[in-house]
């Protein structure tokens, strides 16, 4: 790393004109509105980003597809219930313990992450239709597990011969009885991204799995942890804090979830959003049927843990309970803080660029500004606008033909179950106080003046960006880690962390500190260059002569 | 337990695969065209199966793996992948300036009937591939066969871009089939020390495997080079290592433009090497150097060391059929038994063949194509083994039976170095015997009570 030479000030649009100079003029074009400079720290109007639009073909993306959203992302986590992948064997394959998610059996054992369950589609089944052979299958299934559940999945050649598998699912379900059957229009080509998936994932549970449990809860203080996915044991160590400081999480939407777990969720009293990106619609809906306001969290980063946990204890308001949590933040942080302080003399002023999915390319700044490290770009692979902009420009994105294949579900108030869990009055007195409720500010305001905001960036502008700003630190995922490797730069995969983990509350930070100061500390990037490489010139001769 | 739903009584599953020994054409393809120089691979359909491809390369050669995809939508999925891929076309030629873009297409493009050929035509015709560079293509619908065999269809399509001449160049063409970037090596290595001059495709050294030297380069050094495939027509003959992922380009060559081959199989253990040498050695018309046979003197040295270890121990083993055939051969010749043998690719052939080879064994062979690993975990759980063999994912059933494990084949997740040790050739087959003496000693070395526990094995 000493090695290297920064380059000095760049301006931000020579930046930025760089990136576009080589496409061709409707791609430019294209990424020019997906590309911004950030000044949305105090300005009133800031510039609109275009972000959750197709991607260009041809021009290589960090993007995956619907199918991944739903099944690796959303369902992968979720342990006990059978999730079978209708369509060739691919797609199944791939998304076999690729991510990640760490579980635990628990008591009941119950769990099918370990498998990989196909139909497996043959030409035949593609010209015949193979209805039948996904009715055969998920008997196959039930008898050789009877499982709480089984969930199926359409891939691309599903949708286009038109199998019914919501059909399929129904008169399964009815057969057995005892085992919810129910589908997902994932097929790959239905959105832009991985995100479209998220969205009808989302969508089925709260219909067919959310709220089934009608066993009240006994316990205290109950949150939902939305959008938490237990990549390298995040959701260990959150619930390890949340179960010392008394906070009972009913159910994590999904890391280590159980079908029982999203059965319950109508039992919690606050809904506590992590990625906002993959399941903020899924909070409005658990308020507006059930009567749950949520909030959005962060439980990225020690400083934002103990933010995001008070602002639990506010809500509830508490004593015995905001008193504990901040037995719990005074007994975690010492240990915490004394790492930051040592690994802090080594990485203060230190760079970062980040390009993940949704919201880590957010949380995880904090965690870099604990340690004295900068975010010079960053961006979302399968962001909307409200994830850069806030919630506030909800009201003006545009709904496109793409966003419109994404059935929006109905929800109202139910009859029986719904309660709110504060009146009007106890609301205003929080908001007056300064409390948010539904609130998310996005990426853009937490960034400084001047860095460069990107959707969807691809390989060739992350090339270019790394080659013009010389970042200490990229974080991205596995198809991108080797490329920015070989220029150099360390690379650390947020997706799944590489093999480390978990990064996530007050273990965690201590975690990531170590990590980073290892990577960017590395003696590996000073050997680029053999001797004769960086001295070429032969100058002398040797003794011997 | 992590499969702990698995059970020893074995039904018979007619409809649902439960963790497969294989997965889909695309990724071969993908992985045979980045052993073209300058190729940018690239994926015909939505952009989903790409990453999925992508990924799962990096993951297993811990490399750069670029490919790009159409990107298709909706709309695409239903009036036709045309417009896509000729915008992808002109994007990739503009952007990334490759020599060749060697195009793919997924179960998506395939069920629509996008016509490879007839959208290359077109694109030709609107000027959006530039002079000198190539766009050619392999379909690969994921409905059939398995990844070896979209690595099949891109490597005849490669073959395909010989053009007919009445010359011959003296060379040898050899399809070396899907092995490691590290084994092409070797493979090339074993026909330069015999002199035989070779035009290899796809070739991945020097491409999946390079350095480390703070430069990227999206197209690498190695790879075949366009002007060598296309006078792959002029060779004296073609040596294609294995029936499953080479063997149809080399008939086509010789149907085609009258170039001789033959079919070996790849050359994992002693025999499978001493035939593969014979023939090179028949092709140059030369003697074998000393050296070789030097080296397959350690071999045999080797074998004769170890085979106290291995003699009579029980191995399952799954992979692709190819590699499958060569490793049951070593474990036989060295008196291991593999007695539970699968590969989800399918091919009646396969298990005849596995059967031939495992005839003279004291246990009988239970062998399955098209089969999963859920019912390879089930014969070991009626009936334990020493040794099990295959990708990462075995590692599941080895922690939960207990059984030291090997990890070999596609893909290797939770290993690094594979990329640069070949497992091929004389040299491959020693790596093969330590590495497997290592465990079955490692194991013995555990099991052993205190009083038994010795110094010298
Ligand atoms: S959609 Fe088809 S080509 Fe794509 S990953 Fe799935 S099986 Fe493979
Ligand atoms: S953080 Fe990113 S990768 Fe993770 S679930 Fe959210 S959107 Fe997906």
């Amino acid at each position: 790393m000493s090695s290297k030479t920064k380059v000095v000030q760049w301006d931000p649009a020579d930046i930025k004109e760089e990136l576009l100079k080589k496409y061709p003029p409707k791609v430019a074009r294209k990424r020019a509105k997906q590309i911004m400079i950030n000044e949305a720290t105090e300005s009133e109007a800031p510039p609109e980003i275009v972000a959750n639009v197709r991607t260009i073909p041809g021009i290589i993306t960090m993007r995956g597809c619907t199918y991944a959203g739903c099944k690796g992302v959303i369902m992968g986590p979720t342990r006990d219930i059978v999730n079978i992948t209708h369509g060739p064997i691919g797609c199944g394959f791939y998304s076999w313990l690729t991510r990640r998610n760490q579980t635990s059996a628990g008591p009941d054992g119950e769990n099918y992450m370990p498998y990989c369950f196909s139909t497996d589609m043959q030409d035949q089944d593609i010209i015949f239709g193979g209805e039948k052979k996904l009715e055969a299958a998920i008997q196959e299934a039930y008898d050789l597990f009877h499982p709480k559940g089984i969930c199926i999945f359409s891939t691309c050649p599903v949708g286009l011969i038109g199998d019914d598998v919501h059909a399929v699912a129904k008169k399964m379900r009815e057969k057995f009885g005892d085992c919810n059957v129910f589908a997902f229009s994932c097929e790959g080509y239905k959105g832009v991204s991985q995100s479209a998936g998220h969205h009808i994932a989302n969508n089925e549970v709260f219909t067919h799995l959310v709220g089934t449990n009608d066993e009240p809860r006994k316990e205290e203080y109950k949150i939902n942890l939305l959008g938490e996915y237990n990549i390298g044991g995040d959701g260990f160590e959150i619930d390890r804090v949340l179960k010392k400081c008394g906070i009972t999480n009913i159910a994590t939407f999904s890391g280590n979830s159980t079908y029982d777990q999203f059965a319950s969720a109508q039992h919690a009293d606050l809904s506590c959003v992590m990625c906002h990106r993959s399941i903020n619609y899924v909070a409005d809906m658990l308020e507006t049927k059930y009567g749950i306001p949520w909030i959005k969290v962060n439980f990225i980063g020690a400083e934002a843990t103990a933010k995001s946990l008070r602002k639990i204890g506010e809500y509830f308001g508490d004593k015995t309970l905001i008193e504990k949590i901040e037995a719990v933040i005074a007994e975690e942080m010492p240990e915490v803080e004394a790492i930051a302080k040592d690994v802090r003399s080594r990485t203060e002023g230190k760079t970062a660029m980040m390009f993940v999915g949704g919201s880590r390319a957010h949380h995880y700044q904090e965690l870099f500004n604990e340690m004295g490290m900068k975010t010079l770009s960053a961006g979302y692979e399968f962001g909307h606008r409200d994830d850069y902009e806030g919630r506030r420009v909800i009201p003006e994105i545009k709904v496109d033909a793409d966003s419109r294949n994404i059935e929006e579900i109905e929800v109202v108030a139910d009859e029986v179950h719904y309660k709110p869990r504060k009146t009007p009055e106890e609301i205003k007195t929080l908001e007056d106080a300064g409390y948010q409720f539904k609130h998310y500010d996005g990426l853009n305001p937490d960034m400084d003046k001047g860095t460069i905001v990107v959707d969807d960036l691809n390989q060739y502008e992350a090339e270019k960006l790394v080659e013009i700003m010389k970042p200490d630190l990229f974080c991205a995922g596995i198809k991108e880690k080797y490329s920015i490797q070989k220029l150099g730069v360390p690379m650390k995969q947020l997706h799944s962390y590489d093999s480390g983990g978990p990064y996530a509350g007050f273990k965690g930070a201590i975690n990531f500190y170590k990590e980073i100061d290892r990577l960017v500390g590395s003696k590996v990037w000073s050997y680029m260059k053999a001797p004769w490489q960086e001295n070429p010139e032969l100058t002398a001769t040797f003794v011997w002569e | 337990m992590l499969l702990r739903h698995t059970p020893t009584e074995i039904k018979e599953r007619k409809s649902l695969v439960v963790n497969p020994a294989k997965t889909c054409q695309p990724i071969g393809a993908m992985y045979a065209a980045l052993g073209i120089k300058g190729c940018l691979p690239h994926s015909h359909g939505s952009q989903g199966c790409c990453a999925y491809h992508r990924s799962m390369l990096t993951r297993h050669y811990k490399e750069p793996v670029s490919a790009a995809t159409s990107s298709f939508t909706e709309g695409a999925s239903v009036f036709g992948g045309q417009a896509n891929l000729i915008q992808a076309i002109n994007n990739i030629f503009t952007v990334y300036e490759p020599e060749v873009i060697a195009v793919h297409t997924t179960c998506l493009s395939e069920t629509i009937g996008d016509d490879l050929k007839q959208i290359v035509t077109k694109a030709t015709k609107d000027g959006k591939i530039p002079e000198g560079k190539t766009v050619f293509g392999a379909p690969t619908p994921s409905y059939v066969g398995s990844h070896v065999t979209g690595f099949s269809n891109m490597v005849k399509a490669m073959a395909q871009l010989a053009e007919p001449s009445s010359e011959k160049n003296g060379k040898v063409n050899i399809i070396p089939g899907w092995v490691e970037p590290c084994d092409m090596e070797e493979i090339k290595r074993l026909c330069t020390m015999i002199g035989v001059d070779t035009t290899m495709f796809p070739d991945t050294s020097g491409v999946l495997n390079g350095p480390l030297s703070g430069e990227y380069k999206m197209f690498p050094d190695g790879g075949v080079t366009i002007k060598e495939l296309k006078e792959a027509g002029q060779a004296t003959g073609t040596i294609a290592l294995g029936e499953w992922c080479s063997a149809d380009a080399a008939r086509w060559l010789d149907s085609k433009h009258k170039v001789p081959c033959t079919v070996l199989d790849m050359p994992f253990g002693l025999k499978a090497t001493d035939r593969f040498i014979d023939v090179l050695r028949t092709v140059a018309g030369v003697s074998i150097p000393d050296t070789i046979s030097y080296e397959r003197g350690q071999l045999v040295d080797l074998i004769s060391d170890m085979h106290q270890y291995f003699y009579g121990k029980k191995v399952a083993i799954f992979g692709d059929p190819d590699q499958l055939i060569s490793m049951v051969e070593f474990l036989r010749s060295i008196d291991m038994c593999p007695v539970y043998v699968v590969t989800g690719t399918p091919g009646k052939k396969f298990e005849k063949r596995i059967k031939e080879l495992t005839s003279d064994m004291p246990y009988e062979c239970k062998v399955k194509a098209k089969g999963d690993m859920f019912l390879m975990h089930q014969w070991i759980k009626n009936e334990p083994v020493d040794l099990l063999m295959g990708n990462s994912y075995g590692k599941y059933i080895a922690r939960d039976e207990d059984i030291p494990f090997l990890r070999w084949g596609f893909p290797i997740t939770d290993r690094q170095g594979h990329q640069y040790f070949p497992t091929v050739g004389y040299k491959g087959g020693l790596r093969l015997l330590e590495k497997i003496l290592g465990l079955l000693l490692d194991r013995k070395d555990r099991d052993s009570p205190e009083e038994t526990f010795e110094l010298v094995l």
